[in-house]
This record gives structure tokens, C-alpha cells and sequence, in this order.
């Protein structure tokens, strides 16, 4: 399930509507800052959570480019083929 | 014309909002004069202190005030100019000297902050093809260096031994030099970082270990080298880093190390060499203080007895604070509603904290901090425990 975007992707949804307070209408395209009221903080503790799941650590500098929920979950796809 | 300030939209309606809702502005509250270590005038009044970082009082110590005197009177107030250029004075290269010193190093740098410290040492030490692994409830400084730097940055989880572990060991095929960063004690928490478990990983991973011991300098350790003193562990902290700022109660940073090649890292730190140095006489002041500190060792004793009791004090009146007990002690409250209504009770009570906010706490609580003094009496804790057990009961809480 997590050996492709689309799999990563949907793992990252069903976690984030574990939190109530996350808008139940999300989806790939959604905006992790404008869209879920992210703040950078709250970005970064998130991402800390799916590591774990995939086994990855993300650098920092690699979030300054991530906008939608499509685009973490390319990014941790990357560094999940680059590792394994 | 694009509006330079329509970024700051979100920032200012945080702002607003929190300042409409209190009846004074947390982020402007002015200590009129200190009046000793432990008060000072705030609003007309006399109020007890409990927001400095002051840990040992010395900010007010007679030895470091006359010897600042002295010195502005001798050398003048400034030197307008860089360590690199005209800034580096005789008393500079003493300073560096009775710290390496005190901290058993060859070696020392004294920056003029310890913010500086800490951008001036990380971004010298890693480069782009590097990575920094930073404990995730890093101080800001922590992170601005490591932006500064260019390096990959990876935090691990707060105090978590096991998940640092797990992040070295995916970067085992990682070329370049790795650089762990913590803290001694938190400074919004007071929590104690386990430096003895971090030098053990770093040595079996070949990674390098940096300690900011800020708020630790001068309050633990038999000797007041810190946590890494404290722990035992000394030997397998490549780096330390720290301020004069809190238990010195002047101004400026340091980093020490034993390692030869931070030699040339006065030629390439930016944040050492495009500053102006530290002025003289507070060169003169932070020696005085270093010598009060090694002088009077009872200083750190009987913070560490006005810690517990100002720790137990406020669990006994029900508030939730952390589990360690330190000279940095927060009591955790839900919302930030609660929390600057709580603030503002206890500075119309007589008692200054600081009020902390997310984003700058960690899990997105807001935080009473509160920070002890070994300048504390015992009837000033207990006067400070007994407001919050009121404004608590006031709340509801
Ligand atoms: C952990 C930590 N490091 C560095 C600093 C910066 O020290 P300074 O006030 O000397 O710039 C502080 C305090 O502000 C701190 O809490």
C-alpha cells in the first residue's frame, strides 16, 4: 500500500482525519497550510509521524517545496525508492 | 505595488486577537528598574521575579558591576570593530582562556551572543554535502544555524534516544559528516536532555555531538559544567555551546571544544567575524561572574533546593508542570485564552512569568514559564506558589 504515490497519499489522508479537527473533505490535492490551517510547527510534527511508517527521515529543506497532500506524499516516495 | 507587509496578514490578526483579549500587552511589559535580583517595578509596583533567567543572581553581583566600572573607566565602553579586525582586545583572549579552562578545553571562542554562538559554530562546522540531526524542541538559534549552514536537517523526537538511533541509522550510506544537536535543559520546559545515551549512539555511529548548555552553565554539574558534567559524559560532547546571558547575567556566547581544527573557524564563521565584539567592561563582568559562580558553589545548591520547592509547590496546588525538576519550571495549560487570562492575574498579583505561545512550545500547548533564582528566598516561592494556587482556584483549574 505504501509502495506507490497514490498508496503513500492515502495512508497520509487516513491519518490526518484521525484528527478532528482536519476538514472531513480532504484529498490529494489538498493544501497542507491553507487548506488544514497548518502552521510550519504542526507541518513538521505531522511529517515526524508517517516517517516513522515508511521508515524515511525527510529533510527539512525538501518540505519548504511541499504545498499539497500529492505532493508529501511524491516526496516521501522518493526518499522510500532512494533508501530501499 | 505589492504590499511588503500583506505576509504578515495572518501573523497580525494572531496578534489583534490576542492583544484585544487581554488587559495588557504580553509582549510589552517593561521592568521599570530591578530593585535586586528577585524584584523589580512593574506598572508602579513592586513585583516578584520569576521570568528572568537570572539563575544565580549575578546579574546584580557587586563583584561583576565593579569590575565593568572599573573597566569602562579604563578602556572605555566599546570597540568598535570585529574579532577578525580592530575588535580583539587583550581582554577577549583572557576571557577565551579562563573558559577553556573552566571547561577543561583546549579551546574557546567567545561570540558576542549566544544566539551568534550557536549560528557562528553550526554553520562552520556543517556544510551542504553534511547532516545536522536536531532534537526537535530546538531553540530557534539551533535552527537558524542550521539554515545558515546549507546542511540537511533532520530532527529527531525530543529526548528520544532510540529515535535518533533509528535516523542515524538510515543515513548509514550518507557520505558526509553528521552533527547531533541538543540542549542541557530546554528552555521552555526545563526538561534535561539524556546527553550520556546521545554520546554513546554518537560514538558507535561515528557521528559528532553538540550540547547547547545555555540554561545549564553555571546550574548543574558539581563544578557547573552542565549536564554533560552532571551525567558524567564530558569526553563525548564534542561541542559545547553557551550563553552568558542567564546564569552570568551579562551579555554573550561561548563555544568549547578540544578539537584543533575549530582554529580556523574564526576564519570562517560569519556570525564571529561580521559583528562587532563584545565591549570591555562586559568582558570585565562576565569574568567577575564566572569567578562569583566558581567561588561560591552554594549559589547552585540552593537554586537547586528553591527549584524543587517552587516544582512541588505549584503540583501541590494542583497545576501540571513538567516532570523535571530544574530551574526552568512551566506549568502547562489548554488554551491560549486560559492561559494569558492566567498571566495577567498573576502580574496584577504580584508575580511576573512568561507567558509562552505556540508555535514557540512544543506540542501546541501554551506554557506558564517560570524560572527560579538561587536570589529567591524561601517566602518569595512560597508568596509566588500561593498566587498561582489563587488565580488557579480563580480559573476553575
Ligand atoms: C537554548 C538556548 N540557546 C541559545 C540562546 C541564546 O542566548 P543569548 O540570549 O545569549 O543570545 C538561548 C536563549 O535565548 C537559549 O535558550
Amino acid at each position: 500500500m505504501t509502495d506507490s504515490v497514490a498508496g503513500i497519499s492515502g495512508m497520509i489522508i487516513e491519518k490526518l482525519l484521525a484528527n478532528p479537527k482536519v476538514p472531513r473533505d480532504i484529498d490529494g490535492n489538498s493544501k497542507i497550510v491553507e487548506d488544514l490551517a497548518f502552521d510550519s510547527l504542526a507541518v513538521m510534527n505531522f511529517v515526524m509521524e508517517i516517517e516513522d511508517e515508511l521508515d524515511v527521515s525527510v529533510p527539512l529543506d525538501k518540505l519548504a517545496d511541499i504545498r499539497t497532500i500529492n505532493d508529501l506524499a511524491a516526496c516521501l516516495h522518493t526518499l522510500k525508492v532512494a533508501h530501499a | 505595488m505589492t504590499d511588503i507587509f500583506a505576509k504578515h496578514a495572518g501573523l497580525r490578526e494572531a496578534y489583534e486577537g490576542l492583544t484585544a483579549a487581554s488587559p495588557r500587552n504580553p509582549f510589552e511589559v517593561v521592568i521599570e528598574r530591578p530593585i535586586s535580583a528577585s524584584v523589580g517595578i512593574i506598572e508602579g509596583r513592586e513585583t516578584l521575579l520569576f521570568g528572568t533567567n537570572n539563575y544565580l543572581g549575578l546579574s546584580q553581583s557587586k563583584k561583576a558591576i565593579d569590575a565593568a566600572v572599573e573597566t569602562a573607566e579604563t578602556m572605555g565602553v566599546g570597540t568598535t570593530g570585529s574579532r577578525i579586525a580592530n575588535g580583539t582586545f587583550g581582554l577577549h583572549r583572557k576571557l577565551e582562556a579562563k573558559l577553556a579552562e573552566f571547561f577543561r578545553r583546549k579551546h574557546c571562542m567567545v561570540f558576542s551572543t549566544g544566539y551568534q554562538a550557536n549560528l557562528g559554530t553550526i554553520s562552520a562546522l556543517v556544510n551542504k554535502d553534511d547532516v545536522l540531526l536536531l532534537d526537535a524542541d530546538s531553540h530557534a538559534s539551533i535552527y537558524d544555524g542550521a539554515k545558515l549552514s546549507g546542511a540537511q536537517v533532520i530532527r529527531f523526537r525530543h529526548n528520544d534516544p532510540v529515535d535518533l538511533e533509528k535516523r542515524l541509522a538510515r543515513l548509514k550510506d550518507h557520505p558526509g559528516a553528521k552533527l547531533i544537536v541538543a540542549e542541557g535543559i530546554y528552555s521552555m520546559t526545563g526538561n534535561v536532555a539524556p546527553l550520556d545515551k546521545f554520546v554513546d549512539i554518537k560514538t558507535r555511529y561515528g557521528a559528532y555531538l553538540m550540547a547547547d548548555e545555555a540554561h545549564s552553565f553555571g546550574v548543574l554539574g558539581d563544578h557547573g559544567r552542565g549536564v554533560a558534567e552532571m551525567q558524567g559524559c564530558e569526553d563525548g560532547i564534542d561541542f559545547v555551546v553557551g550563553t552568558f546571558s542567564k546564569s552570568l547575567g551579562t551579555v554573550g556566547g561561548y563555544c568549547v571544544t578540544d578539537h584543533d581544527g575549530v582554529d580556523l573557524m574564526r576564519l570562517c564563521s560569519r556570525p564571529y567575524m561580521f559583528t562587532a565584539s563584545l565591549p570591555p567592561e562586559i568582558i570585565a563582568a562576565t569574568m567577575a561572574a564566572l569567578e562569583d559562580m566558581q567561588e561560591r558553589p552554594e549559589l547552585r545548591i540552593k537554586l537547586q533546593e528553591n527549584a524543587a520547592r517552587l516544582h512541588a509547590g505549584l503540583q501541590k496546588v494542583g497545576l501540571k508542570t513538567g516532570e523535571h525538576v530544574s530551574p526552568v519550571v512551566a506549568v502547562t495549560l489548554e488554551t491560549v485564552d486560559q492561559a494569558v487570562g492566567f498571566w495577567n492575574a498573576l502580574l496584577e498579583n504580584g508575580v511576573y512569568v512568561n507567558l509562552s505561545l505556540p508555535p514557540a512550545t512544543p506540542d501546541n500547548r501554551p506554557l506558564l514559564r517560570c524560572s527560579v533564582m538561587a536570589a529567591h528566598s524561601p517566602e518569595e516561592i512560597d508568596r509566588a506558589v500561593a498566587v498561582f494556587g489563587e488565580v488557579a482556584r480563580h480559573f476553575g483549574l
